[in-house]
């Protein structure tokens, strides 16, 4: 697809997700929510496209994407793994949790590996304080983490 | 009737396994053409026992747990659908000490009902407190909340019936009920619970709130962190519309009510009310300096209640049972229970809900039951990421608004972390401002500078840089942040920092003498 159908593409999607949402009240946060969940991220095409549909200016719209951690510029690894670095996280080991799988994959917080299997993040607080250290995988809850966990975790994303 | 057998779905539980075990029950079943219905309960909080299965005899509940799918077949093989004995039988639930010692008001139905079955929330006491609001004045309604004496469990502490009384006493043509379901703090994991054990009590101490104060709209801002809480708030909500709970005619009254789940988007100060109001609104979560108060100028400039979950949850159980049965547990001016979040480094972790009065040393060493390491506690800290740092020395304090203030701390949520001996208190000082840079809205400037300052100055702490010197610039630096930030993220990261410092001095002296004295 040429860079120029692409972007229609995406605004045309946006559009429709524009369409069905903007009678909620506030409706801009449930719109990212859901084109990040349609595209993977917050496309910088679809940006306009939302300005346009909410009435608001397209630096409204760039400020309010770029506040919140969750809305990615760009696509995530095929998966996401989220490892809690939180007090009560921290108080049960979670610095060398996360030293141990940044190493295992070869990546710091906040990159995708090269071959695009996983992004590592780190989370404050899962609410998995009483069953700590924890992490997210894919959406996914996972507590107490050891090395057995850590080397299925690893195991399940390179697969 | 056939067997009823209980596998908690609680992020929690299945965080250590929940859904495997409750595959291998499955699994069982049809493998040995045994008929039984499976129930996905929340937790009941004990999480040093999760995932617990429950069986329901004609003697009353059996608990097992920690069950692993490995030990599912020797379940059914010492006939755990009777009851029977096996090395993970824990007897009735209710006799266990963890839960034979709590107090449970809000949490009485969580991890015992199905949350999503709206009959058997009735058949435990449920909708009675709506029940009864609706045949009351809202000002009735507003003074029996006050008369309870229940402040708001998200770490202010600010009484919920003032709060309501003002929103009731503000004309306006559209009011709403906001529920901070965002719980960022670690530690924390109450509103977690009650959202997936038992959603309906949260959706029914919303509709009380509007009743109470003629809004007929809500919003619960769940973080976007606990996608199970979600999912369940949702399901329910749907169920209790279809039911008539919520709509134009709340349970056939002259009521409208009618609420809505959002999600957060990663935001740790959206937990902040007027953040939080600017991020349902679509706008970026920024602190709004107070006046005007929420309650007067809110939600879309709305007169709008806004409340904690457990604030909310606690409710219809006030309304069912008088403000005085509320009023009578507790102490001081802190009334009513509260569930206590046991978490980090401890043996029986887990959720508490106990009237307030318990000190500190009785619940990290009695309930707690020490380290999960097995070493020494060296740290306590209180009310999540903002909240002070406890050394042994204060366990005597009791577990009350007020007297945690006099000792220089908070309770906040009532979430505590405990810390064994291997904690350094100098790096768990630099998190603070580390966290507080992070996740700073960047509104004021103590905070949002004042954070990265504090960073750089605690790593030149670290490395022995004029240590004394530094000290007395952090310690400086804190009182800035206190005392000139807009809200509790600037101005209550020095309680983390400033007691480590206070406590702890000696992991603050300079790296040579550190090891010295090592």
């Amino acid at each position: 697809m040429s860079m120029q159908a692409a972007s229609t593409e995406i605004a045309s999607r946006t559009a429709a997700i524009i369409d069905e949402m903007k009678g909620l009240e506030g409706p801009l946060l449930p719109i990212l929510h859901s084109i990040q969940e349609e595209f993977g991220h917050v496309p910088k095409d679809a940006l306009p496209v939302i300005a346009d549909g909410l009435n608001l200016s397209r630096a409204e719209v760039h400020g309010v994407v770029s506040f919140y951690h969750d809305f990615r510029a760009k696509p995530a690894g095929r998966h996401v793994l989220k490892l809690c670095q939180a007090e009560a996280c921290q108080s049960m080991g979670s610095d060398a949790v996360a030293a141990k799988i940044k190493q295992l994959l070869g990546i710091d917080f906040h990159e995708t590996t090269r071959d695009g299997s996983v992004t590592l993040e780190p989370v404050y607080c899962l609410g998995l304080c009483a069953c700590s250290p924890s992490a997210m995988l894919d959406g996914e809850v996972i507590g107490r983490l050891d090395d057995e966990k850590i080397e299925e975790i690893v195991a399940e994303v390179r697969s | 009737m056939i067997p009823r057998i209980y596998v908690p779905a609680d992020s929690g539980a299945l965080a250590l396994g929940a859904e495997k075990v409750a595959k291998a029950i499955e699994k069982e079943l049809k493998e040995r053409g045994v008929e039984a219905k499976i129930v996905r309960n929340g937790s009941r909080g004990a999480y040093f026992l999760e995932p617990m299965v429950e069986v329901a005899t004609a003697e009353g509940r059996v608990a097992y747990g920690p069950v692993k799918p490995s030990d599912v077949k020797s379940l059914f093989d010492s006939g755990f659908l009777k009851g029977g004995h096996h090395k993970r039988w824990l007897g009735s639930p209710d006799k266990i000490p963890f839960f034979a010692k709590q107090t449970r008001l809000t949490f009485a139905r969580c991890g015992i009902i199905d949350p999503l079955s709206l009959d058997s929330y009735k058949s435990h006491g449920g909708l009675n407190g709506l029940q009864n609001a609706v045949a009351m004045a809202p000002a009735d309604i507003v003074k029996q909340v006050t008369e309870s004496g229940l402040r708001g469990r998200g770490g202010a502490g600010f009484p919920t019936g003032i709060k309501w009384k003002t929103v009731l006493d503000t004309a306006g043509a559209q009011k709403y009920i906001v529920c901070n379901a965002d719980e960022g703090d670690s530690a924390t994991f109450a509103d977690r619970m009650i959202m997936e054990g038992d959603p309906f009590v949260l959706i029914e101490g919303m509709a009380i709130a509007g009743i109470a104060t003629g809004a007929t709209k809500g919003f619960v801002y769940i973080r976007s962190e606990y996608p199970h809480a979600v999912a369940t708030m949702n399901k329910a909500v749907a169920i209790a519309r279809k039911a008539g709970v919520l709509g134009l005619n709340v349970l056939g009254s002259p009521n409208a009510f009618d609420m809505e789940i959002r999600v957060g988007a990663g935001a740790y100060v959206c937990g902040e009310e007027t953040s939080l109001l600017n991020s349902l609104e679509g706008k970026r979560g920024v602190v709004r300096a107070k006046p005007p108060l929420p309650a007067i100028q809110g939600l879309f400039g709305k007169p709008t209640v806004i409340n904690n979950v457990i604030s909310l949850a606690s409710v219809p159980i006030i309304m069912d049972r008088g403000a005085a049965y509320y009023k009578d547990f507790g102490m001081g001016r802190s009334r009513g229970t509260i569930p206590i979040q046991i978490a980090g480094n401890v043996k029986h972790g887990g959720l508490f809900e106990t009237a307030f009065g318990l000190t500190l040393g009785e619940i990290v060493d009695d309930i707690g039951g020490g380290t999960s390491t097995g070493r020494p506690v060296k740290a306590v800290q209180v009310g999540g990421p903002l909240g002070a740092y406890f050394p042994r020395a204060l366990f005597d304090t009791p577990f009350d608004y007020e007297e945690f203030a006099k000792r220089d701390g908070l309770i906040g949520h009532a979430g505590i972390t405990v810390f064994d001996d291997t904690a350094d208190m100098l790096k768990q000082a630099r998190f603070a401002m580390e966290f507080c840079a992070i996740e700073s809205c960047g509104k004021c400037t103590p905070c949002r500078i004042g954070s990265t300052r504090g960073v750089e100055v605690l790593d030149k702490v670290a490395a022995g840089i004029e240590a004394e010197k530094n000290l007395a610039l952090v310690t400086d630096l804190c009182n800035t942040m206190k005392f000139g930030s807009l809200c509790a993220l600037g101005g209550f990261t020095p309680y983390p920092v400033m007691s480590s410092i206070t406590h702890f001095p000696e992991d603050f002296k300079p790296a040579p003498a550190r090891v010295a004295a090592e």
